[in-house]
């Protein structure tokens, strides 16, 4: 056994050492190989990063409510009325005896973007004063908050990269009413940085919706609180109400997108995984090919064709994953934290998110590459295997 | 063309070939004169590295000398450039292999056909050509195969078919019988002997065998680049 | 041409290897023409828009409504011909995965305001018939097996129906076609005056208006125009020509497109990368035979050309073929994508382009072996089949 592992060592060794005159080929095939890896790794990043953007978005501890027929904020109402029992539902943390449950309003403005100079929709919530105590993750970074009554926004810093006129200081028109941009906050990267916010009394006010809201987002006074919550609402005759958890609420609000992109990510990956194994069949076969002789004079001299068949394996595997650990590495430094926009039609609105390249997508793209590499050595190395010695010997 | 037998065709005169490797260099060829009839079966012999294959290449074209004077039937070949040169190639010389070099990828008669289809012949009368010239080297019947197909004597007679398809003015063999075993390079001397006597080809050949010299008409000795008087002992 | 047999012969030679570049070529092109047809679907709105419409929303946003009172108004303004109005009705079929545009429109005006649907002049005169009657795209028809006389049920999250059930029923009363390739035929209309009347509230708005110009020329001024006249009201308008409004929402998109593409552009590279390689590989290995015909008088010019034959014809073969495939494809997707991905088509101008890029491979993966056995000096050549 020892003695086919050091000729199978022996063997490699030979072949690896005649990478250099075969060069050309054997870079075009880890280049072929990485540009798989930077692909799959970069359309991918895509997805989990706006998938990361929603997921982080929301917390299993908060409830959002919308009227039963909606699909989303925007199609959503909720009269002064609803929401009182919303808060007063069981289930609702309360701090100080105030129910910690915002009744918010959720409008679509058009922002200029600050690439292309065109209308963006860009979502302008108004929250109640609970707000900031439901979504507790939020920091402002510039500024400070609105104030209660007056016409103030402060927006989220996703949108303030992306869209045009949002400095802290700042005023933007709206309609017949001019705003003051009084600061910037984050929220842990989910989707209401990509949103403006506002008091809701005065959005209201502003849009004429006199006392109607679209919906309300609740604090659980624990996560185990959902039920009690959800039934009562749900079992409240007055009320005609959906209720989600936050977390799967902004799952199902961004699965046709990410699911949109994975589709065509994978896709694209695997053709071009296809294109790349053909180049790496081709250069191996070569390989092959030009080490006929040798083959068979290792083979005459008595090596077994179990180390010929490991030693073209190996060879075409490193390969492969050396390019594929390239292309993943180039894709981890160009995409990793690339910030983007784009439109989730699901809520109609703009969402700026960052590409994540997680630890399992380079681990992916590395096994995608070996694999590449693994087929593109089975079949050339089958045949090396086979070479007719004597046959072989002759050849000039 | 006249039939004189007098007359000259090969007129090498005070040729030099000159290569450089490196800042060395090397003189495989020195000031020599060579005159060739028409119609002569001459042998080219001397050791390797006496510069023989330089000489044919200089006569069939695929060279150029450093100096001196190259004439091909009163036409001077030494100053033509590449695409001048190719086309002569291809109207005046036919060129026989020690390795055949016929192309894997086609069967005998298309590697006959293949110099053909630098004239204007039709396609039909490339293949008629093709058929004749196989005829003459006695394989009328492997039209079909593929060089693999083939033994090595069976191979040259393909070689010898393509060189004389074209009806060239000489016929330059670099060791025609080099890579084959006595009885099939007997034969392909018997066919260059044939055709040097009843088609009258003029036919230069390189060797370093004496069974393959003893054909030729006339046998001369290339030594460190320079023709010897006669045969050194 | 009386090359070709030799040309063909040589890639015969290694079955394999030309079957695998040709292969690896094809899957380019492949994804060239699927992709093609993506871009088209997303962009081609901006295409198909006409120049002489204009699309008048709310200035805030299209969520915002307009009043109908405006239809009046804007007719009014020079330059105008005709005016139709539609509404984002966001109808729901059984599931809100069955997703498709549904919108109230007034029919004569809309079918004047779109002359590359048709719908037939009996199925026309049954719609104004019918109240509750509706007309639906080819695709969509297709798509959930509706008939004329079918019974379609929708639930509209924005606009509940007034009344004891908050669902909208409709009787399918026409199926239209589109007249020119491309344009959507995926959406479901119905009556403007049955909506307005029908539903719970924002009775008296409408979504925004399509509205046809004299002269693609004033499109700038008229679209002034209109804003002018609603300036300082509580709707102010945006007014814009449809190229323009289809451009901005391809824009929305943003990053993504561009970055997909610089992707795309990545796999081509990588792609032709792979077929020049090949192409090297093959000259490499023929160094004799191409000294060989040389020395029979071939010029360089004749195996510069015999060796670029042969990298053109793997380029057309594979790019033939994955073209071929993505047409094949893409019908063959476009009628259940139709609803999604609405104008899914291979342009014959992609067809064009890719047919261009066939040559260009074809080329370029050639020259440099090509020269490389150009270049070759036939004793030297000759000296290594020894």
């Amino acid at each position: 056994m020892s003695n086919w592992f050091s000729q199978a060592a022996s063997v490699t060794a030979f072949s690896l050492r005649t990478i250099g005159q075969r060069r050309g080929s054997v870079l075009t095939t880890a280049v072929g190989v990485a540009g798989v890896a930077v692909v799959f790794v970069g359309v991918l990043s895509i997805a989990a990063g706006f998938r990361g953007t929603m997921q982080s978005s929301g917390a299993p501890d908060v409830a959002i409510v919308l009227r039963t027929s909606a699909n989303g904020e925007l199609s959503s109402v909720l009269s002064r009325e609803e929401t009182q029992l919303i808060a007063e539902a069981p289930g609702v943390a309360r701090a100080g005896g105030v129910a910690q449950s915002s009744a918010e309003l959720f409008v679509i403005i058009n922002l200029p973007d600050k690439k292309t100079g065109s209308d963006a929709n860009v979502p302008l919530r108004g929250v109640g004063p609970a707000a900031f105590l439901v979504r507790d993750r939020l920091q402002i970074v510039a500024g400070r908050r609105f104030e209660p009554g007056r016409n103030e926004i402060m927006v989220g810093a996703g949108a303030a990269r992306t869209s045009a006129g949002l400095e802290v200081g700042r005023k933007i028109k709206l309609g017949n009413n001019e705003w003051d941009v009084v600061g910037i906050f984050t929220a842990a990267g989910g989707s209401a940085e990509s949103e403006l916010w506002t008091d809701a009394a005065v959005l209201q006010t502003s849009y004429q919706r006199g006392s109607s809201f679209q919906s309300a987002t609740v604090r659980l006074a624990s996560p185990e609180s959902y039920q009690a919550f959800r039934d009562a609402l749900t079992a409240n005759p007055q009320l005609k109400v959906q209720v989600q958890r936050q977390s799967e609420f902004y799952e199902s609000q961004s699965g046709a997108l990410s699911g949109f992109i994975e589709i065509a990510g994978f896709f694209i990956a695997a053709m071009m995984a296809l294109g790349a194994l053909f180049g790496a069949l081709n250069t191996m076969y070569t390989a092959v090919a030009t080490r006929v002789r040798e083959i068979a004079t290792l083979r005459a001299l008595g090596f077994g064709a179990g180390p010929v068949i490991v030693s073209v394996l190996t060879e075409s595997m490193l390969v492969a994953i050396v390019g594929g650990t390239l292309g993943a590495g180039a894709a981890y430094v160009a995409f990793d934290g690339f910030t983007a926009s784009t439109l989730n039609w699901q809520s109609f609105s703009q969402v700026a998110f960052a590409f994540r390249v997680t630890p399992a997508l380079l681990v992916q793209a590395i096994a995608l590459s070996a694999f590449i590499g693994f087929l593109g050595g089975l079949f050339p190395a089958l045949r090396a295997a086979k070479i007719p010695i004597a046959a072989a010997l002759r050849e000039t | 063309m006249s039939n004189d037998n007098n007359e000259v065709l090969v007129d090498v005169q005070g040729v030099d070939r000159v290569f450089r490797r490196g800042s060395e260099e090397i003189h495989v060829l020195q000031k020599l004169d060579l005159q060739v009839r028409r119609g002569e079966f001459l042998a080219l012999m001397g050791p390797s590295g006496s510069g023989k294959s330089t000489l044919l290449n200089l006569i069939g074209g695929l060279d150029r000398p450093s100096s001196g004077t190259v004439a091909i039937g009163g036409e001077r070949i030494d100053g033509l450039n590449d695409r001048q040169l190719a086309a002569w190639r291809a109207r005046h010389v036919g060129l026989v292999f020690q390795f055949y070099n016929l192309l894997p990828v086609l069967n005998a008669q298309r590697n006959v056909e293949l110099p053909l289809l630098l004239t204007s012949l039709s396609a039909a009368q490339r293949r008629d050509h093709a058929v004749a010239a196989l005829e003459i080297v006695g394989l009328k019947d492997r039209n079909s195969s593929f060089p693999t197909q083939l033994s090595g004597g069976e191979q040259q007679r393909v070689g010898i078919a393509r060189a004389i398809v074209t009806d060239p003015t000489i016929l330059l063999c670099d060791e025609p019988t080099g890579d084959l075993d006595q009885k099939s390079g007997d034969e392909i001397l018997s066919l260059l002997q044939a055709l040097n006597r009843e088609q009258g080809k003029t036919i230069i050949m390189v060797t370093h065998d004496p069974h393959a010299s003893a054909r030729a008409s006339r046998t001369v000795y290339l030594n460190k680049g320079r023709l010897l008087a006669e045969k050194p002992e | 041409m009386k090359f070709a047999g030799l040309v063909w012969s040589n890639l015969k030679r290694r079955k394999l290897r030309t079957a695998l570049t040709v292969l690896s070529v094809l899957v380019a092109f492949l994804l060239f023409g699927f992709l093609g047809a993506i871009k088209q679907a997303l962009v081609g709105g901006v295409e198909m828009a006409d120049a002489t419409r204009l699309i008048v929303r709310h200035r805030v946003s299209i969520v915002q409504l307009l009043p109908v009172a405006y239809e009046a108004r804007i007719t009014r303004i020079p330059g105008v011909v005709s005016i139709s109005p539609q509404t984002w009705f966001n109808g729901i079929y059984q599931d809100p995965k069955n997703f498709f545009a549904s919108m109230p429109v007034a029919p004569a005006s809309f079918f004047d305001m779109y002359p590359e649907l048709a719908l037939p002049a009996a199925q026309m005169q049954a719609w104004q018939a019918t109240r509750t009657g509706a007309v639906v795209g080819r695709a969509l028809s297709d798509r959930f097996g509706w008939k004329i006389g079918d019974r379609v049920p929708l639930v509209s999250p924005i606009w509940p129906k007034a009344g004891a059930s908050e669902t909208w029923d409709f009787e399918v009363v026409g199926i239209f076609d589109a007249t020119k390739k491309g344009f959507d035929t995926s959406a479901f209309y119905f009556r403007q005056d049955y909506f307005d009347e029908a539903r719970q509230n924002g009775k008296g708005t409408i979504g925004w208006y399509t509205v046809r110009i004299d002269n693609p020329a004033n499109s700038a001024a008229v679209a002034k125009a209109i804003n002018l006249e609603f300036e300082n009201s509580p709707a102010e308008t945006k007014a814009e020509s449809e190229g323009a409004f289809a451009q901005g929402f391809v824009q929305q998109f943003g990053d993504i497109a561009v970055i997909v593409t610089a992707i795309l552009a990545a796999v081509f590279f990588t792609i032709l990368l792979v077929a020049g390689n090949t192409m090297a590989q093959s000259v490499r290995e023929r160094t004799s035979e191409l000294g060989v015909l040389k020395a029979i008088g071939f010029s360089n010019e004749h195996v510069l050309s015999i060796v670029i034959a042969e990298s053109l014809l793997i380029a057309a073969l594979g790019g033939v073929l994955g073209l071929g495939f993505a047409l094949l494809i893409v019908a063959a997707a476009a009628p259940a994508l139709a609803t999604y991905l609405p104008g899914f088509f291979l342009p014959a101008k992609n067809l064009v382009a890719g047919a261009g890029l066939i040559v260009v491979l074809g080329l370029v993966a050639g020259i440099l072996p090509a020269l490389t056995a150009m270049r070759l000096r036939i004793a030297e050549a000759l000296r290594r089949s020894a």
